[in-house]
């Protein structure tokens, strides 16, 4: 019973994200002065590019349905609730006419993902790691410069990070690359490797930042739990200093980590955007800042949707995961 | 009561000298420091202009001072209505409990939970970088108050139970009295982590969108700073100051930042322990 109840909250919490979500993308266009479609088609059309009157007129019935201004309000809403969950059909992108946005989303995507979770876990598991060892030999003067260290990287913005490697390591002394270029044929080993130095700069600015939080709650954690009870009994029956630190210090202080780790996926999300942009990462980011500057609202309404879902389902499924992995947990 | 920690005070120096430079040294300024071309371009730094002119004919300091300003305002402007009404909503969700509790809560959830910088690039793309800071202001508190009120219920919740709350509940003084006179003074002391947390959440959310040209662009902050320097080219004119000066700034202030809000909470954490 407790179980149906956890999953139920769950679920409910789940869809009311991107209920919301969905509902404030809908009504702002809503609250800007103007009608947004002649904004766009003037925008578009000042660009300089020519293009047919029939290429243009159906362009203004797609934006004029996708602003969803056909019907009475409920008429458009419901239709642009069951476009985003539903169907996903955004229609045609407008600067890369006539490609769906659907598939340019569908390519960016596992940019975004690739760099996103190996930033995640990698910080994650380092810092966590440093944070053990921090905390378990805490009187010694490197646990402390560490902290220190963790400290002041730690409050940096993720971009502002991105915007100095940027700035020494590919224009003052460039051994990275400026602009994001990828070569080979993908899947090829020549690929791999110019995707993973490509990338190396824009995951390092976000590992960099996030590894001081690990680090400084997993110290924090660390250093409360090894003097519990449970463990001073293990250290009076002799256990192993290093069987301590692992198995009984280590095991209890990382399931807290974990709860955070689903907390920060979509704080971690929003500052990885404007990283992708600054680096010209071919990612979602990047999409949606394409989609802003080419002014194609079709992009730019499926991209955040899009990613809105993506994150609220990434924090769903790992606060599922969780109570399998806390056995304290028992669905309450 | 024992010494404030090294980490503490560096931090307390910090914000001071951030205070002093974006709230004080602007009243001084001889020009609008944004206005363009009121100097000479792209002048080395001298007496006259310590860090020098960029090459919109700004003077590098005076405009650097004002950014802070502007940045600093947003920060405390946010913080200050989302702590406010984080807590009033988080005391009195605990407070009252029950079907309101629970709804109270589910809402500070899922608002959580929402991604907001998306919404505030799409809120900012179509304003067509004329959004004025109180849109983005008014926007990031929306988004901000629920962390502040999920830990004043939490508190609110643990001191129901206390035996001081009882008595007054008791002695027949009503809710609101209660939650003014008696749970408010207690949570002071955290509310201004939380406070210096969300401020620190602000500025970084308006400058991230600032850098990639959809803020206010007109008015000059940290972020909007950033990206005129990038959009004049100050990294092939090699103008370091105009473009490092903003970037520093942002990491000392969060620094100074971020050591007063956890020195703070140490702090006040082993004091309440000693009461």
């Amino acid at each position: 019973m407790a179980v149906v109840r956890f999953l139920a909250v769950r679920l409910m919490v789940y869809v009311l994200v991107v209920w919301i979500g969905v509902t404030i993308i809908f009504f702002v266009p809503r609250f800007v002065p103007g009608n947004p479609v002649e904004v766009m088609m003037g925008k578009l059309l000042s660009q300089g590019t020519t293009m047919d009157p029939v290429l243009v007129e159906s362009m203004r019935k797609t934006l004029t349905e996708l602003f969803g201004l056909e019907g009475t309000l409920w008429e458009q809403y419901s239709s642009f609730l069951s476009r985003v969950i539903l169907t996903q059909d955004f229609g045609p992108s407008l600067s890369y006419y006539p490609t769906p946005v659907s598939m340019l989303v569908a390519r960016a995507l596992p940019w975004s993902l690739g760099l996103l979770l190996t930033a995640l876990l990698t910080s994650w598991l380092l810092g966590n790691l440093i944070g053990l060892l921090a905390g378990y030999y805490n009187k010694k003067n490197l646990s402390k410069l560490i902290e220190t260290g963790a400290m002041i990287v730690y409050p940096i913005p993720y971009y502002i990070l991105a915007l100095l490697l940027v700035i020494l390591f590919a224009y003052i002394w460039p051994i990275f690359p400026f602009v994001f270029q990828v070569s080979g044929t993908p899947g090829s080993w020549p690929w791999i490797q110019s995707v993973a130095y490509n990338s190396f700069l824009p995951l390092v600015s976000i590992v960099a930042v996030s590894l001081g939080w690990w680090i400084i709650s997993m110290k924090a954690m660390v250093i409360d739990t090894k003097e519990e009870d449970f463990v001073q009994y293990a250290r009076s029956r002799g256990v192993s200093d290093h069987k301590i630190m692992l198995g009984y210090v280590a095991r209890t202080a990382i399931l807290p980590q974990i709860t955070v780790l689903a907390l920060s996926i979509g704080g971690v999300f929003g500052g990885a955007l404007i990283t992708e942009i600054l680096f010209g990462y071919p990612g979602v980011g990047s999409l949606i800042y394409k989609a802003i500057l080419g002014s194609d609202y079709n992009l730019m309404l499926g991209t955040i949707s899009i990613s809105i879902v993506a994150v609220a389902t990434a924090t769903l499924v790992l606060d599922l995961i969780y109570p399998f992995i806390d056995p304290r947990i028992r669905y309450k | 009561m024992r010494l404030i920690k090294p980490r503490l005070l560096v931090g307390i120096v910090i914000v001071s000298i951030f205070s002093v430079l974006g709230l004080l040294v602007p009243l001084f300024a001889p020009e609008d420091p944004t206005a363009w071309n009121t100097y000479f371009r792209n002048l080395p730094p001298s007496a006259e202009h310590i860090m020098g002119t960029n090459n919109l004919g700004q003077d590098i300091f005076w405009l650097l001072t004002w950014s802070i300003r502007n940045s600093l305002w947003i920060g405390l402007g946010v913080s200050a209505a989302a702590t406010v009404i984080g807590v009033l909503v988080g005391i009195f969700s605990g407070f009252v409990g029950g079907i309101t509790d629970r709804v109270l809560t589910l809402l500070m959830d899922v608002v959580i939970a929402v991604p907001s910088l998306p919404i505030l690039i799409l809120i900012s793309a179509l304003l067509g970088g004329k959004s004025s800071l109180w849109i983005i202001a008014g926007v990031l508190v929306v988004f901000n108050w629920p962390w502040p009120g999920r830990q004043a219920r939490a508190m609110a919740l643990s001191l129901r139970e206390r035996e001081f709350i009882n008595v007054a509940g008791a002695s027949g003084e009503n809710t609101l009295k209660i939650i003014v006179w008696e749970i408010l003074p207690f949570m002071l002391g955290w509310a201004l982590a939380n406070f210096i947390n969300t401020i620190l959440v602000a500025i970084s959310a308006e400058s991230g969108l600032a850098i990639i040209g959809l803020a206010s662009l007109k008015d000059a902050t940290l972020g909007t700073m950033i990206y005129w320097a990038m959009q004049h080219q100050a990294l092939l004119l090699e103008k370091w100051l105009w473009i490092l000066s903003p970037i520093l700034s942002i990491m000392l202030l969060f620094i100074g930042l971020f050591l007063v809000s956890t020195g703070w909470s140490d702090y006040f954490a082993t004091r309440r322990g000693r009461q």
